[in-house]
C-alpha cells in the first residue's frame, strides 16, 4: 500500500516526459507552430469545429507531424516494454530486445524486401517473418542444448544467430543495387521515422497493442518469473509455457516497431533502467511506467534527430550515442546494485 | 497429512544420484536431512519439492501421486525456502512475500486485499514487519533467509522444504532459524530441512535422515539415530562428542 504511493512522482515524471515530448513534436521543426496554434487546432479537432488558424498550419499538426509523433510514441513503447520483460525474463539488467535475434530477424527481411523490390507493406510482413524465424531458431537450438543454465545458453544462441543474420544482411546489402538499392537499405538499417505515413499506423499499432496487452496481463507473474526458475516452479508458475508467451509477446512488439522504423538501438536497455529508477522493479508498476516513459524518449529523440541539423540524423545513431555511455556506466555501476 | 518418498531413484537426466530411497514426512513433525556435499541432499529435496522428476519410484502426499497435481496445487501443499541468495531486482521485503501468494491466484491475477493482509501477518509472525518496505537487496544474510520462511508461509502450505536453512548466518541468526522451524512444527506443518550441522538436527528436529552417496545410511528419531560412530560414519571422519547435564554435542575432531 506504502508502494503505491511512493509509485505516483515515478509515474508524474514519466506522464510529465511523454507530454513534454508531445508537444515539442508536434510544435517544433522546419514549420514551427506556436503552443497556442497547436492547442486551438487540438481543441477544435475535438469539439468537431474549425480552427482559427491558416490551413497550412493544421496540416503540418494533422498530415506531417500528427502519424509520426504516433509511430514514435508506439515504437518507443513497443522496444521499452520488449526490453523491460527481456530483463526480467533474463534475470539480468544488461538485457535488451535484440538479444533474441529479433532485432537481426526483422533487419535481413526487410533488407530482403527491398532487394526484391518490394512494397513498403510487405517489406513490413517480411521483416515481421523474419524477425519471428530468428527468435524461433534461437529458441529450439536453446531447448535442444542441454545445460544447466538454460538461459544462459539461449542468451549466446541469440547472439550467434544474430550475427548469423548479420551476415546475412552485409550479404544483401553487397548483393543490392549501389544507387538505388543500397542507401535505403542503409538508411532503413540505421533508424528512422521521416518516411512513416498514416498507412503504417495501422500495421505498427495491431501487434504493439496486442503484445503490449499480454504482457501488461501478465505483469504480477513476470515478478515471479524473474526468480530462479525452481523458486519460482516452487511458487506454482509453470515457468515453461508462460516464458514462450512473454518471449513471444515481446518479439511481436519488437519486429513491428523495427519493420516500421529499422533499427534504433538502445531505447530497450535505457528506458527499462530509468523507469525502474522512478517507480521500483515491481513488474506490475513498472511495465506501465516504462510503456509511457519510452513513448516519451523517443518523441523527444526524434525531435533532436529532425532539427538539431540541416539534414535528419539517423535515430538509431542518436540513441547509440546516449545508449553506450549509459550501458558502460550501468556496468560499471551494476555490481554493487544488482549482484 | 503424510508427504512420502516411496523407492525413489533419484537423478538427472544423464547420471543417477540415489536409489531405492524411502522417505517419511508427517505435518507436525521435523526432518533433518544429514550427509557429506555430493550426497544427493538437494537431489533428494527437489524431487519431493516436485521440481525434479523421481527417475523411478513416486512421491505421494495421502497416498496420491504429486505428479498428478498441477504445479499450483503442488505449490499449495509444500513450499520451498530455497538457500538465501541475492536477488537480480531490488523489490521490497512485501512484494517478495507477496510471490507466496502467486499459487492461490489465476495467471492474471493481482494480489487480493486477503493476499497483503496474509503476507502481512506472516512478516508479523516471524518479526519482521517493519523490513514491509525496505529492498529485499539492502537486508541481511539473517533477515533474507527469513523473509524467504515468510514467502514460504505465505503460499499456506502443509510442508515446508528449507535448503540449508542455516548456511550463511551468523551464530545468533542460526539459532533464531532453528527456534522458527520447531515453531512451525508447533503449528502444524511438517518441516524438511537439510543441513551440515548435526547439532541443528539435534536440536530441531524430531527424526534425522543419513544421506550418503545417494544410499541412506540410517534414519530415526534424531536422539537415537545421531551417535558418533554413525557420524564418523556418514562424513567419513572423526567426531568428538561433548555430553554434560544439559545434552550432548557433536564437534569435528
Amino acid at each position: 500500500m506504502n508502494n503505491a504511493r511512493s509509485a505516483v512522482p515515478g509515474f508524474a515524471i514519466a506522464i510529465a516526459v511523454l507530454i513534454a515530448g508531445l508537444l515539442l513534436a508536434l510544435t517544433v521543426g522546419r514549420y514551427p507552430v506556436s503552443l497556442g496554434d497547436l492547442l486551438s487546432v487540438l481543441t477544435a479537432k475535438l469539439w468537431g469545429h474549425r480552427a482559427d488558424v491558416a490551413p497550412a498550419v493544421e496540416s503540418v499538426i494533422f498530415q506531417v507531424r500528427g502519424p509520426r509523433v504516433i509511430a514514435a510514441m508506439l515504437v518507443g513503447a513497443a522496444l521499452a516494454v520488449a526490453g523491460t520483460a527481456f530483463q526480467g525474463l533474463f534475470r539480468n539488467p544488461l538485457v535488451s530486445p535484440d538479444i533474441l535475434g529479433a532485432s537481426s530477424g526483422a533487419a535481413l527481411g526487410a533488407v530482403l524486401g527491398i532487394y526484391l523490390s518490394l512494397g513498403v507493406f510487405a517489406i513490413q510482413a517480411i521483416a515481421f517473418v523474419g524477425g519471428l524465424i530468428a527468435v524461433a531458431i534461437v529458441y529450439v537450438i536453446g531447448a535442444a542444448v542441454r545445460s544447466r543454465d538454460p538461459i544462459l545458453v539461449l542468451v549466446l544462441t541469440g547472439v550467434v544467430v544474430g550475427s548469423l543474420f548479420g551476415a546475412g544482411v552485409g550479404l544483401v546489402k553487397y548483393l543490392a543495387d549501389p544507387y538505388n538499392q543500397l542507401p535505403a537499405m542503409t538508411f532503413w538499417l540505421l533508424g528512422s521515422l521521416s518516411a512513416t505515413g498514416i498507412a503504417d499506423l495501422l500495421p505498427l499499432f495491431g501487434p504493439v497493442a496486442l503484445g503490449t496487452a499480454v504482457l501488461v496481463a501478465l505483469r504480477w507473474r513476470m515478478n515471479v518469473m524473474s526468480l530462479p526458475e525452481e523458486e519460482a516452479r516452487a511458487l506454482g508458475v509453470a515457468t515453461g509455457p508462460l516464458r514462450i508467451a512473454i518471449v513471444a509477446a515481446a518479439t511481436l512488439v519488437t519486429s513491428a516497431s523495427v519493420a516500421t522504423a529499422g533499427i534504433i538501438g538502445w531505447v530497450g536497455l535505457v528506458v527499462p533502467h530509468l523507469a525502474r529508477s522512478l517507480v521500483g522493479p515491481d513488474f506490475a508498476r513498472l511495465l506501465p511506467a516504462a510503456a509511457i516513459l519510452g513513448g516519451g524518449y523517443l518523441l523527444l529523440i526524434d525531435t533532436l534527430a529532425r532539427t538539431m541539423a540541416q539534414v535528419e540524423i539517423p535515430l538509431g545513431i542518436l540513441t547509440a550515442v546516449i545508449g553506450t555511455p549509459f550501458f558502460i556506466w550501468l556496468l560499471a555501476s551494476v555490481q554493487k546494485n544488482w549482484s | 497429512m503424510i508427504l512420502e518418498g516411496d523407492q525413489l531413484t533419484i537423478g538427472y537426466p544423464d547420471r543417477v544420484v540415489g536409489a531405492a530411497l524411502d522417505v517419511r514426512l508427517e505435518t507436525g513433525e521435523v526432518l533433518a536431512l544429514l550427509g557429506p556435499n555430493g550426497g544427493g541432499k538437494t537431489t533428494l529435496l527437489k524431487t519431493l519439492l516436485g521440481l525434479l522428476p523421481p527417475r523411478a519410484g513416486e512421491v505421494r502426499i495421502d497416498g496420491a501421486a504429486l505428479s498428478s497435481r498441477s504445479i499450483r496445487e503442488r505449490a499449495r501443499l509444500i513450499a520451498y525456502v530455497p538457500q538465501t541468495h541475492v536477488a537480480t531486482f531490488a523489490f521490497t521485503v512485501e512484494a517478495v512475500v507477496l510471490m507466496g501468494r502467486t499459487a492461490h491466484g489465476d495467471l492474471f491475477a493481482r494480489p487480493t486485499a486477503q493476499d497483503r493482509m496474509v503476507a502481512a501477518s506472516m512478516l508479523d509472525r516471524l518479526g519482521i514487519a517493519a523490513l514491509a518496505d525496505r529492498p529485499y537487496t539492502m537486508i541481511s544474510g539473517g533477515e533474507r533467509q527469513l523473509v524467504l520462511l515468510a514467502r514460504a508461509l505465505a503460499q499456506e502450505p502443509q510442508f515446508i522444504v528449507l535448503d540449508e536453512p542455516t548456511a550463511n548466518l551468523d551464530f545468533g541468526n542460526q539459532g533464531k532459524v532453528m527456534r522458527e522451524i520447531r515453531a512451525l512444527a508447533a503449528s502444524g506443518l511438517g518441516v524438511l530441512f537439510t543441513t551440515h550441522d548435526p547439532n541443528h538436527a539435534l536440536r530441531a528436529a524430531d527424526r534425522a535422515y543419513l544421506l550418503r552417496g545417494g544410499e541412506r545410511i540410517a534414519e530415526g528419531p534424531t536422539k537415537e539415530i545421531l551417535t558418533q560412530a554413525r557420524l564418523e560414519a556418514l562424513y567419513g571422519a572423526p567426531v568428538r562428542v561433548i555430553t554434560d547435564a544439559s545434552g550432548t554435542a557433536f564437534v569435528p575432531g
